[in-house]
């Protein structure tokens, strides 16, 4: 017991962390950061489940956001259909982790290049937008849900206690499911990767030829991966819309897919932890921007894109377990304190 | 008859738009192997210099069919020079890095000219086929792919820089060694596709509108009819435009516009599955 935990030193000090955060930041934030801080806890879940199927599983998923987009609709209207979040929570995770499947098969089993399924991928957020967006007025309505076209869906319920519609979510009670649900992601995601499926979905990342020699199915691995990724950017999706109440076609775009890229390049693709603190620190980033008229947002965020391809491929997270960490015990005597950063970064 | 005659004209003019948007992308990705994900906002700065150009007083030829093209060349040559070149072999990151472009340019041409639709106005008047009507600049529209196509044709097939660069797409270490300086080609046909786009957003800005977000609307079509096409420039653009050409007017048509884009990723996705090399992979194989 003690050997395993000393062994992965990174994980328990993370989850610490993580543990002593959601019991702290509701006692200690005013309503508004804690509202802001649930919201960057969404949008980490979803930066990891971008990290599983692109940093682990090799998958160039250019259009994340549909998986998004279609979990949070498909929250907003099962909701306003159903008026009890239950049943929609789960919808919203099954029905992207259906259209990841069922696009997965189109791609890995027709064997294309990465780029065509950044391509493909990419596409079909365009198309999603596309639709959503021409689905104004009031012919376009499913049961009792209007999808209400570039105006949005507003008024959506909040989560509720399962099975008590009456017992919605307050905003603690939201944060504490956020985080949670983040921990919960983040710790399943580590064991995931170190079972028997997780350790050949990663062989597939380095040579794909190779594991299918070794007798392994590629194709089914990725697509299972793919799936997965689909209903955690689902469950981030439905996530969203509980929190703002609102969905509208944006959740679709090409930038909300590029910035969920962008959190994996500037955090570093190849870690899990990497990739939620990019998703904190650009989304407090594009929230400052917001804040001023001057520069548009789109310039910052294309240029980070810009600079970290060319200058810092492999993102902060990595540079700092590879290179500063390393630098910094060459300095001196390894301090305790440097230790910490190294596991943690490995975490 | 004359029915018959409007629908037609509808159906070629959509093939045209689609292989007219695509082209320049297909340029690129045959010579060189690379999606450029801002080809959208190329066409948008196309657009935008035929706008500002019809504004100052030019001839409104001139500014679609000149200005346009040379304006988004010459950033097409810059942008290969600074950022392109230092990505070559590595596909994804140069997919991503012009992604990063595609977001920047957005977000400068919002801050120029603020997020406003620009006219540009139709320079040819309406036809008329017995009791229908249809716009003249459609059919400019068609004259001008079809001689574009031919254009691109000629150049690569007959002139010395077409020779050069068609022996860097098949052999670039080979054409090398024989004394071509590939970088220098690469940096043309990056340019080359790169003034298409311009073109191509020169043409349809009087159609459509300019504003600085509409690059999304059209590049969705043209990375379906690229990497349908495969990796033959002209066989591929021209035989996947007109697969999705009327596979998208035969949806728009049953439905709506949206509809018609849902069938062309749809037929696209199967496609794929099938011939997942593109058109060209399978049929008209070593053509251009």
């Amino acid at each position: 017991m003690i050997a395993v935990l000393r062994a992965n030193r990174g994980l328990v000090a993370v989850g610490l962390i993580g543990v002593a955060l959601l019991i702290a930041l509701p006692l200690a934030l005013d309503l508004f950061d804690l509202l802001q801080i649930t919201l960057y806890a969404i949008l980490a879940i979803l930066a990891l489940s971008l990290a599983f199927i692109w940093g682990y599983g090799g998958i160039l998923c250019f259009g994340h956001s549909a998986f998004f987009g279609l979990g949070a609709y498909t929250y907003a209207v099962a909701v306003i259909n159903i008026g009890e979040s239950t049943a929609p929570l789960v919808l919203a995770m099954l029905l992207p982790a259906a259209l990841a499947a069922a696009l997965g098969y189109f791609m890995f089993y027709a064997r294309i290049s990465d780029i065509y399924v950044g391509v493909i991928t990419l596409t079909l957020t365009l198309i999603f937008y596309n639709c959503i967006n021409a689905t104004a007025g009031s012919a376009y309505r499913i049961g009792d849900a209007y999808l209400g076209g570039f105006n949005g869906m507003p008024n959506i319920p909040s989560l509720n206690i399962p099975f008590l519609p009456d017992e919605t979510l307050e905003p603690v009670g939201m944060f504490l499911l956020c985080g949670g649900l983040l921990l919960i992601t983040y710790f399943a995601l580590h064991a995931l990767l170190a079972t028997r499926f997780g350790r050949v979905l990663i062989a597939i990342r380095e040579n794909e030829q190779r594991v299918e020699f070794l007798g392994y199915d590629a194709r089914l691995h990725k697509l299972a991966a793919f799936a997965i990724g689909g209903a955690l950017a689902g469950l981030a999706g439905c996530l969203y819309v509980a929190w703002g109440n609102y969905v509208s076609p944006p959740v679709f775009s090409v930038v909300q897919s590029a910035q969920i890229i962008i959190w994996l390049m500037v955090g570093g693709s190849g870690t899990l932890l990497g990739p939620v603190l990019g998703a904190i620190a650009i989304s407090w980033l594009t929230l400052k921007i917001g804040t001023q008229q001057l520069v548009n947002a789109s310039v910052i965020l294309g240029a980070v894109l810009l600079v970290f391809v060319l200058l810092v491929p492999r993102g902060v997270a990595p540079m700092v377990t590879d290179t500063l960490v390393p630098w910094l015990l060459s300095l001196r005597r390894p301090a305790a304190g440097s230790h910490e950063i190294a596991q943690q970064g490995k975490a | 008859m004359d029915l018959v005659a409007i629908v037609a004209i509808d159906f070629v003019y959509a093939i045209a738009t689609l292989a007219l948007i695509s082209l320049g992308l297909a340029i690129v990705f045959g010579m060189m192997r690379i999606i450029n994900l801002a080809h959208g906002e190329f066409m948008v700065m196309g657009s935008y210099s035929a706008a500002v150009a019809v504004h100052h007083g030019v001839n409104i030829w001139l500014a679609i069919l000149v200005v346009a093209p040379v304006a988004v060349g010459i950033i097409g040559v810059i942008l290969e020079r600074l950022i392109i070149r230092h990505l070559y072999g590595r596909m994804v990151e140069t997919m991503l890095a012009t992604w990063g472009l595609s977001l920047f340019v957005v977000g400068i041409l919002t801050m120029i000219f603020g997020d406003i639709t620009e006219g540009v106005p139709t320079p040819l008047p309406g036809i008329k086929i017995g009791a229908y009507q249809t716009s003249g600049y459609s059919l400019f529209v068609i004259a001008l792919t079809v001689a574009t196509l031919f254009g691109v044709y000629v150049i690569l097939r007959s002139s010395r820089l077409g020779l050069l660069a068609r022996g860097t797409m098949q052999n670039a270490e080979m054409a090398a060694a024989l004394g071509t300086d590939t970088s220098r080609i690469y940096a043309v046909t990056f340019a080359f596709g790169a003034a298409l786009a311009g073109l191509a957003g020169g043409v349809l800005a009087p159609v459509s509108g300019v504003f600085p977000t509409i690059g999304g609307s059209y590049i969705g079509r043209a990375f379906i009819t690229v990497i349908s096409g495969g990796t033959a420039p002209l066989a591929g653009t021209a035989s996947a435009s007109l697969l999705f050409g009327i596979i998208n007017q035969v949806a728009t048509f049953l439905t709506n516009p949206v509809y018609g884009e849902v069938a062309l990723l749809l037929a696209a996705i199967v496609l794929i599955r099938i011939l997942p090399q593109g058109i060209t992979g399978r049929y008209l194989r070593g053509s251009l």
